[in-house]
């Protein structure tokens, strides 16, 4: 597990390139710095400076090798690499507050963008004016939408919201799309049509994902919770109450297994039954170091007894790779049917990246379907 | 649930409870059980809650320390963030004489539940 720390600053948001050599990340400021691997290091090569505000978002395209971000200055633009220079395009998104998140469609020809304006921009390219264009998706949105993620099908888009659900959309543009085919969510797919709604958990949702066929979608939301829904003419929705502090991102990485982090600092396996309709936790995806295990001295034990009413021997020291609060989670290897490397970057400025065999060995009773 | 239910729950309940004022020990599990079922959540009427707060911490308070620890073990996930909740509520309006057993409760409550737990009862939209 390679933990790098890029800088102190915590790393807002990140994308990989297609071919993983080079990240794009936003070092809690208004620019996005790229950095290419060079061997075991990584070196700066770009710096985007464009936004008036915290970027809040970045999308790398993997085919057209295009960038987007969003930012708290309202604005997105999307950016193409010219004789080695990254150069960008003004997208007028038409919200009024700061834009939370964005992702590229898997056909990357359009892409989705949630606001505070308690809407979702869906853009895509107009080839008469050389223009992006975007078309809003307002109800039944009450509130802030914190996530985003597109089903396979380029159609589908689940977002999570600070209303306390999560959501499923059509974002169908007629103009850069064929009608799509019928899916477990609902065959009748008009633009901004709600295909589902979530209920049984409350808290913000901070993560969405949709499974690699697109039929599940999972989402960790502010109550500790995670929850998963299966497509079908009634939606089956299964919850874990988790002890944990609050989940931040949700990924799948096999049909039946999610990885989420949060502000416990390190991943965490669920591994999602749907024959049992049970979720249950696979396990804590961390190999801390060991620390020696020093006995204590009587004086210490009167003291801690004193001072904190405990006679355990822990120290209260972080034992994770992370030293603080994981935010995003992006898979690196494997796509989302059987992830093999996966990547998370968080609060404290850095960026591990997990090695799924790795682990797998590692904790014995690890089991991965 | 209607108010008039409610309240006839509330006096069903409190004739389980009220024999177990002291020196009677009574089924004190099974009073747990029966006061954290139908709770008062989607009541408005603040009488109710309060009466059924009032309930559950008289029911709390006559446990015995060694006894917590297996009463909360007995619980399944949700009486615990139940629990959690009342526990909570308990704290609001802290007194000489309920401090202590309460916190009692919350250590053991915080062992079956974790963290979780305390963070859907800051989560929850409607308590208890």
């Amino acid at each position: 597990m390679a933990y790098h720390s890029f800088l102190l600053e915590p790393i807002s948001c990140h994308a990989w390139n297609k071919d993983r050599t080079q990240i794009a990340l936003c070092p809690n400021n208004h620019d996005v710095h790229i950095y290419k691997k060079n061997g075991a290091s990584w070196n700066k090569i770009h710096v985007l400076k464009e936004h008036n505000g915290q970027v809040t978002g970045i999308g790398w395209a993997p085919e057209s090798n295009r960038i987007v971000t969003c930012g708290t200055d309202r604005n997105a633009y999307v950016w193409t690499l010219k004789a080695d220079v990254w150069k960008p395009t003004l997208v007028i998104l038409r919200i009024n507050r700061a834009a939370r998140c964005v992702q590229w469609s898997p056909k990357e020809n359009k892409f989705a963008v949630g606001s505070g304006s308690r809407l979702i921009s869906i853009c895509y390219f107009e080839q008469e004016n050389d223009w992006w264009v975007c078309k809003h998706i307002k109800k039944p949105i009450r509130s802030t939408i914190l996530s985003l993620d597109w089903h396979p099908n380029n159609v589908l888009l689940a977002a999570g919201s600070s209303d306390f659900k999560c959501r499923i959309f059509s974002a169908y543009i007629k103009e850069v799309e064929e009608k799509p085919a019928p899916t477990p969510w609902g065959s009748k797919m008009p633009f901004g049509e709600v295909m589902f709604e979530s209920s049984g958990t409350s808290g913000w949702v901070h993560g969405v994902t949709f499974s690699a066929s697109g039929n599940r979608v999972a989402w960790a939301s502010h109550d500790s919770t995670v929850a998963v829904a299966e497509g079908g003419k009634t939606p089956v929705i299964t919850a874990l109450c988790s002890e944990t502090l609050p989940l931040l991102c949700v990924m799948f990485i096999t049909e039946n297994s999610l990885v989420a982090a949060g502000h416990d600092c390190y991943p965490v396996l669920f591994v999602y039954d749907a024959a049992k309709r049970t979720i249950s936790f696979g396990g804590k995806l961390d190999v801390p170091k060991q620390s020696a295990q020093r006995g204590m001295t009587a004086r210490e034990r009167f003291q801690n007894l004193d001072k904190k009413a405990t006679t355990e021997t822990k120290e209260i020291v972080l034992e994770s790779l992370h030293k603080n609060s994981i935010s995003e989670i992006s898979i690196l290897e494997g796509g989302k049917t059987k992830c093999a490397k996966f990547c998370t970057t968080g609060m404290d400025g850095g960026m591990v990246i997990w090695d799924v065999k790795t682990l797998e060995s590692a904790m014995k009773d690890l089991k991965i379907v | 649930m209607r108010l008039a239910h409610r309240v006839k729950l509330i006096i069903e309940i409190s004739a389980t409870v009220l024999p177990l004022t002291p020196p009677g020990t009574g089924n004190l599990m099974d009073a747990l059980q029966a006061v954290l079922k139908n709770p008062p959540i989607n009541t408005k009427n603040q009488n109710v809650k309060e009466r059924a707060e009032a309930l559950v911490l008289k029911v709390l308070s006559s446990f015995k320390s060694s006894d917590i620890e297996k009463a909360v073990q007995s619980l399944d996930k949700n009486d615990v963030d139940l629990l959690m909740k009342y526990i909570y509520k308990g704290f609001e309006r802290p007194s000489d004489n309920n401090s202590a057993f309460l916190l009692q409760w919350h250590e053991k409550a915080l062992s079956a539940g974790g963290v979780g737990s305390i963070v859907r009862v800051l989560t929850a939209r409607k308590t208890v």
